[in-house]
């Protein structure tokens, strides 16, 4: 399979990338690791005029630690996050995830600013983000702005990134001390996307839980946060009975997808399982 | 419009002027004559079209022909050093690694990979490490034994230059 023709330049910074976003308008795409957008395009889903190549601009591939938070460029790859020792501390969903991304070969080419920007209702890290109440650092003609994960992902393959803008940077709050993280996910075995995953940020105070974060992927049309599970699950001591009561209706109010890998009786049902596997070995 | 590119293959410099639409695995299957990289399910899950690119393993039916442009690349033509197998080769033909052989040369090429990171896996960092690549005729049992031949074999190999 062959993409159809297009134009190809190469950023050497994130502001040669701007200037060529400004100058080609809509017609061009940005690629980085190319992971998600040449099948893509070798599929003619997509079929942009221009590719602006910015896998070359070492600004954006970086993780560290901000203080607060840890700070990862958009041009990281999964593999620099699954390498990476920032992210303990109740963000251990971080490393978990990114070793079940794909494989080897595409974790050392896909990037995690590719992935959101892509925004495939199956991705792993929408719901890590979610979990994480991450924040967006993008960048366009009009200046730089930050996004709030909860506004960044609007629906299926839809972000709030406009035309112009690129992502510079994932902002991940570090989480309150008694914090623990996981991702579990039911995956499709041979693409090895998620057909259901939940990323969940527990914090215990004493016997009970302070402060719950789950976020679900693969589940409806576009990841979101499972609110009604976070409710459920704050103030009660962890027990399995409690967290198996909490994530019954870990789909309740989402538009549940079906197609030929799990029907939406099933994608529901696993809905409640991984968000009860995720929320156990988190607490 | 078209690009022009620099390439270290196998250890040889090579140039060309390549479409940008070029796929990485095309340039070198149908550019350069090096067939030994397959094309399996040209949608980055079979590993068929592994080459190992600056150092790391990646699936050449997902990139374009610019994106390697400076950069270094081995493929399964380039295992072997003077004629003689590399150990990863020597270990599937030992260990009966393969049938019909389609997908050795991707699998070979992550095996490389991996015993260059890591001299002594265990079978279960071995398949682990070979998540990204499908054989639709052994059952996986052989290639692993073959992994673990070639582990073996470069380290004794290597305990020899010290002695």
């Amino acid at each position: 399979m062959i993409p159809a023709k297009f134009d190809y330049e190469r950023a050497g910074s994130v502001d040669e990338a701007l200037t060529m976003l400004a100058q080609h308008g809509d017609s061009a795409k940005i690629l980085a690791g190319g992971h998600s957008l040449i099948p893509a395009m070798k599929l003619r889903l997509n079929q942009p005029g221009v590719l602006i190549d910015i896998g070359r601009i070492k600004e954006l591939r970086y993780i560290k630690d901000g203080g607060d938070h840890v700070a990862i460029g958009a041009g990281a790859t999964h593999d620099d996050i699954l390498n990476s020792d920032h992210f303990g501390g109740g963000l251990e969903m971080w490393t978990e995830a990114a070793g079940m991304i794909g494989d080897p070969q595409v974790r050392h080419k896909g990037t995690l600013g590719g992935s959101i920007a892509h925004a495939d209702p199956a991705a792993d890290w929408p719901a890590v983000l979610l979990a994480s109440d991450a924040t967006i650092v993008v960048k366009g003609s009009g200046g730089q702005r930050e996004i709030a994960s909860s506004d960044f992902f609007t629906g299926f393959y839809m972000t709030d990134l406009q035309d112009g803008e690129l992502i510079l940077e994932i902002r991940v709050p570090k989480p309150p001390a008694g914090s623990k993280s996981s991702y579990q996910k039911f995956m499709q075995p041979a693409s090895r996307f998620a057909i259901v995953g939940c990323a969940a940020v527990i914090t215990m105070d004493g016997g009970s839980c302070s402060r719950a974060r789950v976020g679900m992927t693969g589940v409806a049309d576009g990841p979101y946060r499972a609110t009604n599970v976070e409710d459920a699950l704050t103030g009660k001591s962890l027990d399995e009975g409690a967290v198996e009561s909490a994530c019954a209706d870990a789909a309740e109010g989402q538009s549940v997808m079906s197609d030929h890998f799990a029907s939406e009786g099933y994608r529901e049902h696993l809905a409640r399982v991984y968000a009860k596997r995720a929320v156990m070995a988190a607490s | 419009m078209s690009v022009r590119i620099q390439v270290t293959i196998n250890g040889q410099s090579r140039e060309a002027e390549v479409e940008p639409r070029t796929l990485l695995v095309d340039f070198l299957r149908e550019h350069l004559q090096l067939t030994g990289t397959h094309v399996g399910c040209d949608t980055s899950s079979c590993g068929a079209c592994n080459i190992l690119i600056d150092g790391q393993s990646a699936k050449s039916c997902t990139m374009l022909a610019a994106q390697v442009d400076g950069s270094e690349i081995i493929t399964v033509e380039g295992l072997a050093q003077n004629g003689n197998l590399h150990p990863i080769q020597e270990g599937f033909k030992e260990e009966h690694g393969l049938q019909c052989g389609f997908c050795t040369p991707g699998m070979m090429m992550t095996a490389v990979d991996l015993l260059n990171h890591n001299p002594d896996p265990s079978e279960s960092e071995i398949r682990h490490a070979l998540e990204g690549n499908f054989c639709r005729c052994t059952g996986y049992h052989n290639i692993v034994r073959s992994v673990q031949y070639a582990a073996k074999k470069i380290r004794e190999s290597k305990k020899e230059a010290v002695a």
